[in-house]
């Protein structure tokens, strides 16, 4: 399989967007590395009375993590809806109702049940507090055992999907207007900054795949390019309305990964299907051989695409807080003169990254349903 | 590893906000954008081959003028040569005839002349043969008076007749 086209995308075009994306962003990642110090600061303060060691590990994925409420700055969150659904019944409260305990200790009891939150997870209250307050039962490796509801509360990470729903289809649309209304002008203003790169996934990432097909798979290519694209820049605005660790989420990966694969199979003709099933000019033990192993292929690739996109932005994520968080670990003003400046490197790549990642997907996902769409001649 | 456990809640989101995001940028912005973007292609590509058809038609046109102006100096060279040739024929001939009237003039006036002289010799000779006669009369009457007066009578006519 040719390979070298998915390397041949054209930079140049892209450059001038890159560097004024990184300006801005790279004095937000500054700001970024200041608040999440200062909230650091605030926090270890309150937990150095309770236990000295500072759990680098345990602060970072809580910080990946999703959450029931919006960090604003300092002690100040936004609480979200929380919207369960408990044995037929849909139950709805602000997620403030817990103040802000994550450990089960806190009981809130609506529409007849009792809720208690625990590591950003609802669960059933259990009846009686154990050992330490909670009202959770716990297992030997500390995870709660309680039944949980069905939790389709607007947290953190789908708040940040609605905003950047919404921000997608202004900036489109709007976009889109414009092209209306200079009809046969050239670009100008938003739509000359998002041109070229409308015409980067058009000509660098559908046409080598997908060849006179390509315009059947367009909306879809796009949609998830920017989908991808603007999470990723909105999850390394550490404030709000960004610092959503969304395309971090397996979750949200999983989804784009299973619609790329439903395009896929759905569009798959029968040359593709007999080369799974029954490869042609091999022998036939051969046939049978590969004909698992090519099943298997089948979905590899979108959990190839999934794991790698998740993978991806949690580990740019987690690397800037392990070095925000070093000046903690050893507890000194002093390190922040190396890990500020290092994470705002690391922070400048993260911009590379939330772009080359949404590039690979859009590009994996454009040759997998190019495979499966290939006319064999 | 909670991390790699997808929440449901945010699965159901997702694929619901996902499909409608693709609905409606795909009905609203990617369909209307590409349309513009092809359009604009076409048209810069119509443009640009229409300049090259100008562009052969005014090479044609500028040849096709050059043909022109060659032939149409062929023509001036042509014309010119005849008028030439016309005029100098015509100045030929015209010295021919007037070189021919001339000597047909001359021819006449020497005709002329001769016939005047053949009059004039005539007439002369008929003066002469009278004054003869005359002469002779005279001579012959004095002669019949004296001799020497004879003589001078004679001497004394053609002393007149020399004055004549």
């Amino acid at each position: 399989m040719d390979c070298s086209h998915v390397f041949e995308f054209k930079f140049k075009r892209l450059i001038v967007v890159f560097t004024l994306f990184s300006a801005f962003l790279l004095v937000s990642l500054g700001v970024k590395a200041q608040v999440d110090s200062t909230h650091k600061a605030s926090e270890t303060h309150a937990e150095t009375t309770e236990k000295k060691k500072f759990e680098i590990g345990k602060f970072a994925l809580h910080h990946i993590a999703d959450s029931h409420s919006w960090h604003v700055i300092g002690e100040t969150y936004i609480g979200l809806p929380v919207i369960l659904y408990a044995e037929g019944k849909l139950v709805t409260f602000n997620s403030s109702d817990f103040k802000h305990d994550d450990d089960a200790k806190v009981v809130v009891e609506k529409g007849g049940k009792r809720f208690v939150k625990m590591h950003e997870k609802i669960y059933l209250a259990s009846a009686v507090a154990n050992e330490h307050g909670q009202f959770v039962d716990l297992d030997e490796k500390h995870h709660a055992k309680n039944e949980r509801p069905l939790d389709f509360s607007l947290t953190k990470n789908t708040c940040t999907l609605l905003i950047s729903v919404v921000l997608l289809l202004v900036v489109f649309i709007s976009v889109a207007n414009s092209y209306k209304k200079r009809q046969g002008k050239s670009p100008k203003g938003l739509q000359s900054w998002l041109e070229p790169i409308i015409l980067f996934v058009r000509d660098d990432i559908a046409k080598p795949n997908l060849g006179h097909k390509h315009e059947r798979f367009m909306p879809y290519l796009l949609t998830v390019f920017f989908f991808i694209w603007f999470n990723n820049m909105l999850g390394l605005v550490p404030f709000l309305p960004g610092g959503a660790n969304l395309t971090g989420n397996i979750a949200v990966t999983m989804v784009l990964a299973i619609i790329t694969f439903g395009i896929t199979v759905f569009n798959g003709n029968k040359h593709y299907w007999k080369h799974i099933f029954w490869m042609p000019g091999v022998p036939v033990p051969m046939k049978i051989f590969l004909m698992p192993l090519e099943l298997i292929g089948i979905f590899t690739k979108p959990i190839a695409l999934m794991i790698r996109l998740f993978a991806n932005i949690t580990a740019g994520h987690i690397l800037v807080l392990s070095l925000i968080c070093l000046i903690f670990v050893f507890n000194s003003i002093w390190v922040s003169a190396a890990s500020i400046p290092f994470a705002i490197f690391i922070g400048g790549i993260e911009l590379m990254v939330a772009f080359i990642q949404a590039f690979i997907f859009t590009i994996l996902s454009a040759l997998f349903i190019g495979m499966a769409v290939e006319e064999h001649h | 590893m909670d991390l790699l456990i997808p929440e449901v809640g945010l699965v159901v989101f997702q694929t619901i906000a996902f499909l409608l995001l693709m609905f409606l940028l795909g009905k609203f912005a990617w369909k209307p954008v590409l349309a513009a973007i092809k359009e604009r292609e076409q048209s810069i590509d119509d443009a640009l081959n229409k300049a090259e058809l100008a562009k052969q038609e005014m090479a044609r046109l500028t040849s096709q003028n050059e043909e022109l102006m060659k032939q149409a100096r062929a023509d001036r060279d042509e014309i010119l040569k005849e008028a030439k040739m016309l005029k100098d024929n015509i100045v030929n001939e015209a010295k021919t005839s007037a070189h021919t009237e001339g000597a047909k003039l001359i021819e006449k006036a020497r005709i002329e002349i001769e016939n005047q002289k053949k009059a004039a010799l005539a007439e002369l000779k008929g003066q002469v043969s009278a004054l003869s006669l005359d002469i002779a009369e005279r001579v012959l009457r004095s002669q019949l008076d004296d001799k020497a007066k004879q003589q001078d009578l004679v001497n004394n006519l053609l002393k007149d007749v020399e004055l004549n």
